[in-house]
């Protein structure tokens, strides 16, 4: 059996989004910048796609920056945000601890240059607490940006509630929606966001292909100089087939999405349950307030990697936070951030299930895994002293 | 282009000397679980010669491939032997690692010296 288990890292493209793809690589293919037909052609789908997308997360088309995915847009949001308060001296963000590294590294880059970035705790059930975000904002507070899901264990964050709290504030909130978007229902206005990144690839759509929603008024600072594309603000020739298959594979997900999350939701529920039979392994994160899609477990007494060398094996294809599958020496620092220790989060898995996974896959994910654990337990040192008593379990 | 060579997968999913040698006379242990490897060696050593070696390993593919390779290149050979063994020659043996996998070779290496150094610990007579 062959299982790709590893959707928050990427998704198949749909049938509609590869068609639409062509289409703009085939018959469509004028840049939209040129005058005559095959190109004004171009600049008309562009702009439906601007449409289209807009609509999903109730925002203005004109609100829309098609970027090259979704770090760009974490990156853009966060330099624009960042200028925007230096302005007015204000050079205070804050964030939280298991953000991507998109918003992280840039924030690290902030802070070389000049401000303070506070990085609030995640708690052992990895959701951000918007008292505590509130508590944060001082004066000089120019930006809160913490992600509407998280990408390792998917957590779902309070965002309308943190968004409400930045608007009482005068402060700008922008939430990487990454792997939100086309999931989990999100509403820009209900939900108080002023900024928001996404990408086209987690959601059956291309890779290469992302957006920025930036509400009205929020003026952007421009990552890549040039032409005067996106409204001058994201300069270079549109990727017209990577945004129109994003804005077809994003339409389709808006109009699946309650009937996929509710299949998809009871996948996993069916995983989840399964996985808890074997010994000494634990969920990560809140069990409720998860994306759909999304199953993290630690076994204690075995490292991730080779767990993923076996499950690929058996035909499986999933990740892990382990030092060894990321090539440095610390192991995720989403499962750090969530208080587990090195020693078991090494031993961690996500599946990240599709819309169209079955109960015998789940059943087949359940068996697989549970026999590659035994089995990396039955030669593992860390397990023998744990079994004997030498160290304490700790899950 | 896999991960791994061939060899580091073969010794990866078919490891070779698995397990425990409850009246082992050298056993060593190197690593810690916090940085994601762990590797203990249990040698029977009777004349001089390595005549029985079993590891087990909590890590990645490759420090499971190591320590079997490992324990390959020292079974049936003089102490002596298994002193020289080196983690370049582990690695050789392996058909190469990744450059980030090479602390795996070496844990390999550290952990049958640990064993040996165990064995002198035990029968300082046995140290020429």
């Amino acid at each position: 059996m062959k299982i790709y288990a590893d959707n928050a890292a990427t998704t198949k493209m749909s049938r509609t989004a590869i068609d639409t793809m062509v289409k703009y690589m085939e018959e469509t293919y004028g840049n939209p910048s040129s005058l005559y037909m095959i190109g004004q052609e171009a600049k008309e789908a562009l702009e439906e796609a601007r449409g289209t997308v807009a609509k999903v997360i109730n925002a203005e088309p004109r609100e829309i920056i098609f970027t090259s995915g979704g770090s760009e847009a974490d990156n853009q949001a966060i330099v624009s945000a960042a200028a925007i308060g230096a302005k007015k001296g204000k050079k205070h963000i804050i964030s939280s601890a298991f953000e991507h590294h998109a918003a992280l590294h840039t924030l690290a880059k902030m802070e070389k240059e000049g401000f303070e970035v506070t990085l609030l705790d995640v708690h052992e059930d990895g959701l951000v607490r918007p008292e505590e975000v509130e508590a944060a904002i001082r004066d000089d507070t120019c930006l809160v940006t913490i992600m509407a899901a998280n990408n390792e264990i998917g957590t779902i964050q309070p965002i309308r509630e943190i968004g409400r709290i930045c608007r009482e504030h005068g402060v700008i909130f922008h939430t990487d929606a990454v792997q939100a978007i086309g999931h989990i229902k999100i509403d820009v206005k209900e939900d108080n966001i002023d900024m928001l990144s996404a990408s086209a690839h987690k959601f059956h759509g291309p890779k290469g292909t992302g957006f920025l929603y930036v509400k009205k008024g929020i003026t952007l600072t421009n990552i890549i100089e040039g032409g005067a594309q996106e409204r001058g603000k994201r300069a270079g020739t549109e990727n017209v087939p990577g945004i129109m298959a994003m804005a077809a594979a994003l339409k389709e997900a808006a109009e699946n999405m309650d009937s996929a999350a509710s299949h998809v939701r009871g996948m996993r529920d069916r995983l989840i349950a399964g996985l808890k039979e074997i010994p000494h392994s634990a969920i990560n994160g809140d069990e409720e307030k998860r994306l759909p899609s999304n199953v993290n477990f630690c076994f204690e007494g075995i490292e991730g990697e080779s767990l993923l060398l076996l499950l690929d094996q058996k035909g499986i294809s999933a990740s892990s936070g382990s030092a060894c599958t990321s090539g440095s020496l610390d192991p995720s620092h989403v499962l750090l951030a969530i208080g587990r220790v090195h020693d078991v989060a090494h031993g961690s898995l996500r599946l990240s299930l599709g819309e169209d996974t079955t109960e015998e896959e789940v059943d087949y994910l359940v068996k697989s895994v549970a026999e590659v654990v035994k089995y990396l337990r039955s030669f593992s040192p860390v397990w023998r002293d744990l079994e004997a008593g030498k160290t304490p379990h700790i899950l | 282009m896999a991960l791994y060579s061939d060899k580091v997968m073969d010794h990866f999913l078919h490891p070779r000397n698995v397990g425990v040698i409850e009246d082992a006379n050298a056993v060593g242990e190197v690593g810690n679980a916090k940085c994601g490897d762990i590797m203990k060696m249990y040698l029977k050593i009777e004349d001089g010669i390595v005549e029985d070696v079993k590891f087990e390993t909590f890590g990645c593919g490759s420090a499971i491939a190591s320590s079997s390779m490992a324990t390959e290149l020292i079974k049936g050979k003089p102490v002596e032997d298994a002193m020289k063994l080196t983690n370049k020659a582990v690695a050789e043996a392996l058909d190469g690692l990744p450059d980030y996998k090479m602390h795996c070779s070496v844990l390999a290496e550290e952990a049958i010296q640990s064993a040996l150094e165990d064995y002198y610990k035990n029968d300082p007579a046995a140290k020429k």
